[in-house]
């Protein structure tokens, strides 16, 4: 497998799309209930794009495609995300 | 939300033979947070475009905002970055981001910092925001470079006040010092780190495999996984 970074990663493309920071967002598993902030999970980036993996189960969570003719979001892997109040 | 936007490269200085200091010129930057990154967009002149993230050596007000680079030796971008932009060259940024790993001058608890190579970076804009805040946080830094020679922002790490500093060398340590070249590992972690409590902070930072190993051993040493924050940088 590729080295993976963490899902702080996901700030600058999640940006784009949300007012919310992703990062400090809570997030479900859907697998597996582990509870994480969306800037602990295992993300895999390629020129495809973002993956966001689980860091307890290693299901996959988020995945972001940006392309010229838009940006394609799977939540699939998610029960719920957080987002926490800002201020 | 956050967007691409243009910055120009105000200069450039030699951090070590791989590693350059570039600040940016960012109109409308609004400053940022110790920890945050950005993400900067090469275009090419065929329209190929390629995305990395850098962390922000910088804190505080201005639009002047500078980044550590460390050069990826088969890299796309990095390797550019290191050796070839000028000042005057146009890129495009989107930043700042996240709030997860980041230090604010307001969290009074103990902070421990391990850098690996180029992830003293976002660590080095944590401790300069601790000095420009007047903080008295208690801050100790663990800092493993290959060399003495790869210390990026050695000069102020050196006049870093009450920040308790302690390097570990992997490939060459200067003469007479005690430990040997190696790897960071558990008792390294064990003896030259803060031990476990509550209200402390660790931020681990630097390639994939350091950090893996070093956060790994420091939950083994009793620290609470939620209270280690890391950034990966990628790489092995
Ligand atoms: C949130 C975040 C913050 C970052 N902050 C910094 C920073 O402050 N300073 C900095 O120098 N870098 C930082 N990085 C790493 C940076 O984004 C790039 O990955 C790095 O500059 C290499 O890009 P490249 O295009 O030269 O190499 P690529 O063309 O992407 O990769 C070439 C080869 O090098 C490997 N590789 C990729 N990244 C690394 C790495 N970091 N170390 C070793 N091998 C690697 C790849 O697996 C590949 O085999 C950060 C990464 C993240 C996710
Ligand atoms: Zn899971």
């Amino acid at each position: 497998m590729p080295a993976h970074v963490d899902g702080n990663a996901l700030a600058g493309p999640m940006s784009e799309l949300f007012a919310f920071d992703v990062t400090v967002a809570t997030a479900v598993c859907g697998s597996c209930g582990d509870n994480a902030h969306m800037g602990q999970a295992m993300v895999y980036v390629s020129a495809m794009g973002h993956v966001a993996r689980c860091r307890s189960c290693g299901d996959v969570l988020m995945v972001l495609v940006e392309t010229p003719n838009g940006t394609m979001l799977n939540v699939r892997g998610l029960t719920g995300l957080r987002i926490a109040p800002t201020g | 939300m956050t967007t691409w936007r243009a910055a120009t490269v105000a200069s450039t200085a030699r951090l070590t033979s791989t590693a350059r200091s570039i600040v940016l010129d960012v109109p409308g930057w609004q400053g940022n947070l110790a920890g945050q990154h950005l993400d900067l967009r090469l275009t090419a002149e065929d329209g190929y475009q390629a995305v990395r993230s850098y962390s922000i050596a910088s804190v505080g007000p201005g639009q002047l905002v500078e980044l550590g680079v460390d050069k990826v030796v088969d890299g796309e971008v990095s390797p550019y970055l290191v050796d070839e932009v000028r000042a005057g060259d146009q890129l495009e940024i989107r930043g700042p981001l996240g709030g997860w790993f980041v230090w604010r001058p307001a969290d009074v608890g103990p902070v421990q910092l391990v850098a690996g190579g180029s992830g003293i970076v976002p660590l080095a804009a944590m401790i300069r925001a601790r000095r420009t805040s007047s903080s008295v946080a208690p801050f100790r830094l663990l800092y493993s470079a290959r060399t003495p020679d790869d210390v990026l922002f050695a000069p102020e790490l050196d006049n870093a006040g009450d920040v308790e500093i302690t390097f570990a060398y992997t490939r060459r340590a200067p003469d007479g010092f005690a430990r040997k070249p190696k790897r960071l590992d558990r008792t390294d972690l064990a003896e030259l780190t803060l031990p476990p409590a509550d209200d402390l902070t660790v931020f681990v930072c630097g390639p994939t495999g350091f950090v893996e190993a070093v956060a790994d051993g420091l939950v083994s040493l009793g620290h609470d996984p939620a209270r280690v924050k890391t950034e990966r940088f990628g790489g092995a």
